[in-house]
């Protein structure tokens, strides 16, 4: 039950968020949306997702996004509704033609959901191809309590290498985008 | 018909997610109202990849002597590489929103492409000659 | 914010804690939620308040450009350094087993600590890069 409460928390702020005029209340109500998804996953057993969620998504993509509201516009631009400008009737098009391929794309992923094994369910595809022996070796093998940090370090190095090497380039880029000369 | 929905509604609940952050991603004209679209969107994504990890009865993927089942702890993992990943693509979207808004004074794309081709004509797009009008290159360049 | 002394002292109370917490979580993340990459952001975060509410220049003095740059580098090569470490010990890159420190369970233990700590170097650095890059500055 209190999933299902919590669910449609998150649709709501999801679309609050969306649906807001001033950027600023859109960030802080993303940040909630973000404190919610981190206990979404703590529901669904997945701690270190959950904390990193709580800690970057809730912490500091907040801030990040106010630090950039800080040096551009507070509020978002409307596009008058009372004048009938041709400006608007060809937003209203652009818009109806945009909101069917969205219906259409969500339809086309609710179809496919009806394949899908059910929630839950211990013999699923995905739970069946190397996490036997993830679960069976990793103590044995690293001597490490946790398998998160296990495969992310251990079985899977090259992939953490490839993402601490994404937010070094994430950081020369932004340095490079923003830093003044002296 | 109701163990079906029980089975599948949590993921029709992400795909509404999904569809609010596409929304937001193609209709709306803010680019930070883009950027948070695109947060949407990939915790949407992320929600649906933690679930399908979910095991009836299981614990947390933490080795402990009374545990029955463990979660699927894969899942898990490249899930925390994709936050990773989508923090810093959403710093880099943030910086380059910063410098558009030093360039044309605006974060609203519909504005922005009016600017742009007052700038520069379609017809003479791309001839050396007038290249260095382009806004985009005295955008990569100015220093205040 | 610098005018607000409630806010100041009790995040100069807090701000020690949260780094402790932070070094907490990198070592403790083999054998509790956490790791690297969440110690990393957290003691980013500290040195972010900190900037926040004392101010951006007195937040550089205590990080300076050079020292964040630096450090920025130093984890990415900590994480490949333990990588070639593996090499020159004759296993294969990033094979930790292979690290001279004892059975092979205490190297690979180990070796998952270094490159934890780099992890976390590089993760610190570029939030608190990216905050100061990104933030209005006090003479914009």
């Amino acid at each position: 039950m209190i999933d299902i409460i919590l669910l449609l928390f998150l649709v709501i702020c999801g679309f609050v968020a969306v649906a807001m005029n001033d950027l600023l209340s859109t960030t802080i109500i993303l940040g909630a949306y973000s404190l919610i998804m981190a206990i979404v996953w703590t529901r669904l057993n997945a701690v270190d997702v959950a904390f990193t969620e709580a800690s970057v998504g809730a912490g500091i993509t907040t801030v990040l996004i106010i630090a950039a509201l800080s040096r551009t516009q507070r509020m978002e631009a409307q596009i008058l509704a009372g004048g009938r400008s041709k400006k608007y009737e060809k937003y209203k098009v652009k818009r109806l033609l945009l909101l069917m391929v969205i219906l259409v794309t969500g339809g086309i992923l609710m179809y496919g959901t009806i394949d899908m094994p059910a929630f839950g369910n211990p013999n699923d595809p995905a739970n069946l191809h190397v996490v036997p022996r993830y679960i069976k070796k990793t103590y044995e093998e690293t001597g490490v309590v946790n398998f998160v940090t296990a495969i992310l370090a251990n079985y899977r190095g090259y992939d953490t290498l490839g993402e601490t090497s994404v937010i070094f380039t994430a950081g020369l880029s932004v340095i490079l985008l923003l830093r003044r000369k002296k | 018909m109701i163990e079906f929905i029980l089975a599948k509604y949590n993921y029709w609940i992400y795909i509404v997610l999904m569809m609010i952050g596409f929304y937001a991603i193609i209709v709306k004209e803010n680019l930070i109202k883009k950027i948070i679209g695109i947060n949407i969107f990939q915790t949407a994504v992320f929600l649906f990849y933690i679930s399908i990890a979910k095991v009836k009865g299981g614990t947390a993927p933490i080795i402990w002597e009374k545990a029955g089942p463990y979660d699927n702890p894969l899942p898990h993992v490249l899930i925390l590489t994709g936050i990773v990943v989508s923090v810093s693509t959403t710093a880099v979207a943030l910086a380059l929103i910063i410098k558009i808004y030093k360039a044309y004074g605006s974060i609203e794309e519909d504005k922005i492409l009016e600017m742009k081709e007052e700038t520069v004509p379609l017809s003479i797009k791309g001839s050396k000659k007038n290249s260095e009008h382009l806004t985009s290159d005295s955008m990569l360049y100015t220093d205040e | 914010m610098k005018e607000h002394i409630v806010v100041r002292t009790v995040c100069s109370i807090l701000i020690p804690f949260i780094q402790l917490f932070a070094l907490y979580v990198v070592a403790n993340g083999e054998s509790s939620p956490g790791g690297g990459f969440q110690g990393g952001v957290i003691l980013g975060a500290s040195i972010i308040l900190y900037a926040i509410v004392f101010g951006m220049k007195s937040g550089r003095k205590r990080v300076s450009e050079r020292l964040s740059d630096l450090l920025i580098s130093a984890g990415v090569l900590i994480y490949a350094g333990v990588g070639l470490l593996a090499i020159f010990a004759g296993g294969a890159y990033l094979e930790y087993g292979a690290l001279p420190l004892g059975t092979k369970k205490l190297a690979s233990h180990l070796g998952i600590y270094g490159i934890e700590i780099g992890v976390a170097i590089t993760v610190a650095a570029v939030m608190i890069t990216i905050f100061f890059e990104t933030a209005r500055h006090e003479d914009d």
